[in-house]
């Protein structure tokens, strides 16, 4: 094997071998597991604390479980309200093994399209157990309350999502999420009025404190006064979502952030595939340089519209005044089998292509037509309506368009993170007492995430996976009290202190927005839906530059001991240039193409993503260093689902 | 398009606050409200002032963060979020006043930011099932007649806002409270505990200090979700059972 | 609120039963004016129901004006205000659909509790007898409306009864649950509301208009 180009800029580590999966037949390993796990006498649990940081599906669903058992829990959240964490954003719907529709669907096919709808970069125990629990989480929440859409017989519906052949999303209208999140959140302010959870709204986590090998707290900044605080317990869970605003202009909220995690991975957690992110293909075209986010459109549209560029470069007649002839509709030209409903990835750099060939449309040439004229002929205005009405009229809430007289304009965004801290089979970082959960591990979905797989993951870590093994964990407590005067809790305070001092005394002339908005196109023309090895080496000397600048000549206005959010976001983005960077490493380390990681170098004649299975069927942990970081290989093994290439011709 | 904005500035919960004017020019009127308040910052920040302060996060319309009043109406002239509404609903010249919600159950903060937590103390209530982790029959258990969980819902839509506080001229969170209370006790498995959630919400309502209401019907015509103002009168139906049931 | 209210609406429906006697002559109202006096006698002394309705009704007045004066303080407070003023802006001062009628409850409801002092003053006790004192119940209301100014205090009252109704009747009983429509405005009760603010409003300025310009009774 030849020298990867990559390792200019990183060191190899030790493999990783044991992630603490039982051995034996797949479907007997989580029970397995269960067994194996000690158990904490209920009366010693109170004793047991836990902090749960991020209250999305994950965190609060954990936090209420671990209230529930009896554990002292800590929660935090940087909102206002556990309630308002970006889970509650997700509209498809959540997948679960039911087979109510009686069509043939099983854990085991769920377990089978979700590793290979990660494109062979996930764990078979882990995916199985995914599936295996997601059957009592829709139980759970219907228990909860939660209003999922039903038929006429009052049983619940389902509906088939991205592509899949069977019906096994179960969901609630367009915002299954919200109300998920609320049934998770609900669940919480009940353990929050029984007292056995501790809310802390308003408090951004900006270090992790560790003892002995051990997590055992966290400095926090409480963001109305300022004052920065200390919190300890016997085991730390973060929850804390992915890191798309890496990109800056993405469909996660504004505030979301990678500093718990981030600062977690500068303790020694390992940061796992952080270049996988996957980048919806349907959603909103940026309209101006001060677009702050970007708004994703439900995939379902694809389903109906036809997507389409002008044939001719440069082309800026209306829509309506280009002939049938002079159009491309080029998914189904290049992909007619199926058309406009390829993978997402697939539809996403096919925009982008043509966008690049001066096809695009819109301000700045960034967007294709995604159009219904023929369906609204073929099925009648009043069924679009139906189908899609909600969708259109949050289009023209947006744009000020009307999607039923023009075609909408549609273009790629940033959507999710597959990356995120790497975990063993309990969900357990590779630093002891430290646990991650969520969008913030780097998951069960391998390269790529299937539709509505996104909330199962979420709920079924905090409602049925944490709960058992962090109560392994917490057998062996109460660990050492820890008093906040320990000189690692003091190092970590100051750390801290500093570095928001720090920020305060630059006073250079820039603000922190422009700072991200460089960073965000940055990442989204070298490290976006496409990379290659030049690019992203460029990519890493430009990080690197506006990195310096950033310290150097950032304006952060205010003092700390105030709500004070220009120095929130200066964390964040302080955070964010390092993320770029081991992004970008990782990228060009990954000499292959898989889900939502496409390097140009590696595709087929026809211009398809080109895996190399032999070379790179492994999780890329990285282990921090101030130097470089360093690569540790966790190989991916297949006893159950064969390892194929996928084609959508 | 160039605007005159006038901000509600108020260093923190102590500090007296004000009406304070801007100018914002060139402004695009494909721009949401909330960038249109970036860009001011930005130019704010350049000039060494504070930032105005205002909470915002989803700028989808679902999170609820984001919230102010803008010409003496919550959210704003449209029906939506404040961070779904765009310049294009205003003139070229026009002159934009821009305040926090106002309640007393709703301190302010810092300039837009208001304090919120009273509603996650009403949910606190009983605005939940108590149904823990792991206790749950299969889903299909207990079917649910389609009207129900529809109507169930539409009252789950619910942000958490607090616009129908903020247009309440009552400072009434019966909308709120009343949402929740319709979501959970139209279904099944909302019942056992459908007496004690509407007492213990309306109780921590009154206590957190929210007004009463008088059914004026302006909460739900500035809620973004259209939360419909009969939750209120379930609501009222619900208390006036427990209380017959002497549940008080 | 809604309880003691609706006990005043229905006071107010038969009050103004008793009213349109007028137009069936002097005679009928003044029978009309004696029967209430002896109705269920001897079961009960004389004047034994009117007095049971006059303390019904009394009590129903004290609760509202309390509950009334309760609510205003408490929701007041709940508002906000920054001084005098919730928001400071001028625009849209009167909300988004709010009708004029929620808007002058309060006031309203004093000009009526005013009115009302006057009215059995003037009507009841015959203290104040502007036309001239009379000895019929029909006498009193026929000297009273010789006057401009009684005719002009009374059409204010009524008009005040008809808004504080076109709110509060809707309001009543939405608040004791009747309500099961997602919009005010298409609310059967909002429709109510309306049809009986009208009808007592018409109902009860009909005798003294007749009286005034036509010269019932005359």
């Amino acid at each position: 094997m030849t020298t990867n180009v990559s390792e200019q800029f990183h060191a190899v580590g030790e493999d990783i071998h044991d992630t603490k999966a039982p051995a034996g037949p797949i479907e007997r390993r989580w029970d397995e597991r269960k067994f194996s796990t000690k158990l904490v006498n209920p009366a010693n649990r109170r004793k047991l604390s836990v902090i749960v940081v991020g209250t999305g599906l994950a965190g609060a669903s954990a936090a209420a479980t671990l209230g529930e058992a009896g554990y002292h829990v800590k929660s935090f959240c940087y909102q206002d309200s556990p309630r308002r964490a970006h889970s509650i954003a997700a509209q498809g719907g959540i997948n679960a093994a039911k087979n109510y529709r009686n069509d043939g669907d099983s854990i085991y096919r769920l377990f089978y399209d979700t590793v290979k709808g990660g494109d062979f970069r996930a764990r078979e125990s882990n995916v199985y157990r995914l599936a295996q629990v997601s059957v009592n989480i829709i139980d759970q929440c219907v228990a909860q309350g939660v209003p999922f859409a039903r038929e006429y017989g009052g049983l619940l519906d389902n509906r088939s999502f991205g592509g899949v052949q069977v019906s096994r999303t179960f969901y609630a209208r367009g915002q299954t999420g919200q109300q998920l999140l609320i049934g998770a959140y609900q669940a919480l302010e009940r353990q929050i009025a029984a007292g056995t959870v501790e809310m802390n709204t308003r408090h951004e986590m900006l270090e992790l404190i560790m003892i002995d090998g051990k997590a055992r707290g966290i400095i926090v900044r409480d963001m109305v006064s300022g004052e920065i605080e200390t919190h300890t317990a016997d085991a730390v869970v973060l929850a804390t979502g992915g890191y798309g605003n890496v990109f800056f202009l993405s469909t996660n909220a504004m505030g979301c952030n990678v500093t718990a995690t981030w600062r977690a991975h500068r303790k020694g957690a390992f940061f796992a595939n952080p270049c996988y992110t996957q980048i919806h293909p349907t959603c909103i075209p940026v309209s101006g340089d001060y677009q702050s986010k970007l708004t994703l459109m439900s995939e379902s549209l694809r389903n109906d519209g036809r997507i389409w560029v002008p044939k001719k470069a440069g082309d800026d007649r209306a829509p309506s005044d280009i002939p049938e002839d002079e159009r491309d509709y080029y998914l189904e030209r290049i992909y007619p089998a199926f058309g406009n409903l390829v993978p997402r990835d697939i539809a996403s750099r096919a925009a982008k292509y043509q966008c690049d060939a001066g096809k695009g449309v819109g301000p700045g040439g960034l967007g294709v037509y995604l159009d219904f004229a023929d369906a609204i002929a073929r099925l009648g205005r009043h069924e679009v309506e139906a189908k899609y009405g909600n969708l259109f009229d949050m289009y023209a809430q947006i744009t000020g368009e009307n999607p039923y007289e023009q075609p909408m304009r549609i273009y790629p965004a940033v959507h999710y993170t597959m990356g995120g801290l790497w975990v063993d089979y309990d969900l357990q970082s590779n630093l002891e007492g430290l646990f991650v959960a969520g969008e913030a591990n780097f998951s069960e979905h391998g390269a790529n995430r299937l539709g509505a797989s996104a909330l199962m993951q979420g709920l079924a870590d905090g409602y049925f996976v944490l709960p058992y093994t962090i109560a392994n964990y917490l057998a062996d407590g109460p660990y050492e009290k820890i008093d906040d005067s320990h000189p690692e809790v003091v190092a970590a305070r100051t750390a801290v202190e500093e570095r928001i001092e720090k920020f305060l005394s630059i006073n250079g002339t820039r603000t922190v927005d422009s700072f991200h908005k460089e960073l965000g196109q940055i990442m989204w023309d070298y490290c976006g839906m496409e990379r290659t090895e030049e690019g992203l080496i460029k990519a890493i000397s430009m990080i690197r530059d506006l990195k310096a600048d950033f310290w150097s000549n950032v304006k952060v206005t205010g003092v700390n001991e105030e709500l004070n959010q220009t120095l929130e976001r200066a964390g964040r983005v302080a955070d964010f240039f390092e993320l770029g960077e081991l992004m970008c490493i990782d990228a060009l380390n990954r000499r292959e193409s898989c889900g939502g990681h496409f390097r140009a170098e590696s595709q087929t004649e026809d211009g398809e993503a080109l895996r190399h299975d032999d070379e790179f069927a492994y999780v890329s942990a990285w282990e921090f260093g101030e130097e470089q970081p360093t690569l540790r290989k966790e190989p991916l093994e297949y006893e159950y689902v064969e390892m194929k290439s996928r084609s959508y011709k | 398009m160039n605007i005159t904005v006038r901000v509600w500035r108020q260093k923190n919960a102590d500090d007296k606050g004000r009406m304070v004017t801007y100018g914002v020019e060139n402004v695009s009127e494909h721009m949401s409200f909330l960038e249109m308040l970036d860009v001011l910052n930005e130019q704010l920040t350049l000039a060494g002032d504070d930032p105005i302060a205002f909470d915002h996060d989803c700028r989808e319309g679902i999170c609820g963060m984001c919230g102010v009043v803008i010409n003496g109406i919550a959210h704003g002239p449209e029906v939506t979020t404040t961070c779904q509404l765009h310049m294009r609903s205003f003139e070229d010249g026009a002159v934009i006043d821009v305040e926090p919600w106002r309640a007393g159950a709703f301190p302010v903060v810092k300039d837009l930011v208001v304090d919120r937590s009273a509603f996650d103390r009403i949910i606190q209530a009983g605005g939940y099932i108590s149904a823990p982790t792991g206790s749950a029959p299969d889903a299909h258990a207990v079917p649910v007649p389609k009207d129900d969980a529809d109507h169930a819902f539409d009252a789950a839509t619910c942000i958490g806002c607090g616009a129908c506080v903020a247009a309440c001229p009552n400072g009434s969170a019966m909308l709120f409270t009343s949402a929740k209370i319709t979501h959970l006790g139209l279904l099944p498995q909302g019942q056992p505990e459908r007496e004690s959630r509407v007492i213990g919400m309306v109780e921590q309502h009154d206590h957190e200090g929210f007004g009463s209401c008088t059914n004026i019907g302006e909460c739900t015509s500035a809620c973004p979700k259209g939360i419909p103002l009969d939750t209120i009168a379930q609501l009222n139906r619900d208390l006036l059972g427990a209380l017959a049931h002497g549940k008080a | 609120m809604a309880v003691s209210g609706l006990i005043m609406v229905a006071y107010l429906l038969a009050h103004m039963y008793g009213n349109l006697k007028a137009f069936a002559g002097p005679d009928s109202f003044n029978e009309y004016a004696h029967h209430l006096r002896t109705m269920l006698t001897p079961i009960l002394p004389r004047e034994g129901l009117l007095w049971i309705i006059r303390v019904v009704l009394l009590a129903a007045v004290l609760i509202h004006a309390y509950t009334a004066i309760n609510l205003w303080r408490r929701n007041k407070k709940a508002a906000g205000y920054v001084g005098a003023k919730r928001y400071q802006t001028k625009q849209n001062k009167t909300g988004i659909q709010r009708s004029y009628a929620s808007f002058t409850m309060r006031w309203g409801g004093v000009t009526i509790a005013l009115f009302i002092v006057f009215h059995i003053l003037n009507l009841t006790t015959n203290d104040i007898h502007p036309g001239g004192a009379a000895d019929t119940p029909y006498g009193k209301l026929h000297n009273s409306f010789q006057s401009f100014w009684v005719l002009l205090a009374y059409t204010v009252a009524m008009i005040a009864v008809g808004f504080h109704l076109w709110h509060g009747f809707w309001s009543a009983l939405t608040t004791l649950g009747q309500n099961y429509s997602a919009k005010r405005r298409d609310s059967f009760w909002n429709s109510a509301a309306i049809a009986i603010a009208a009808l007592i409003t018409i109902g009860f300025l009909a005798p003294p208009f007749a009286i005034y310009f036509f010269g019932l009774g005359g």
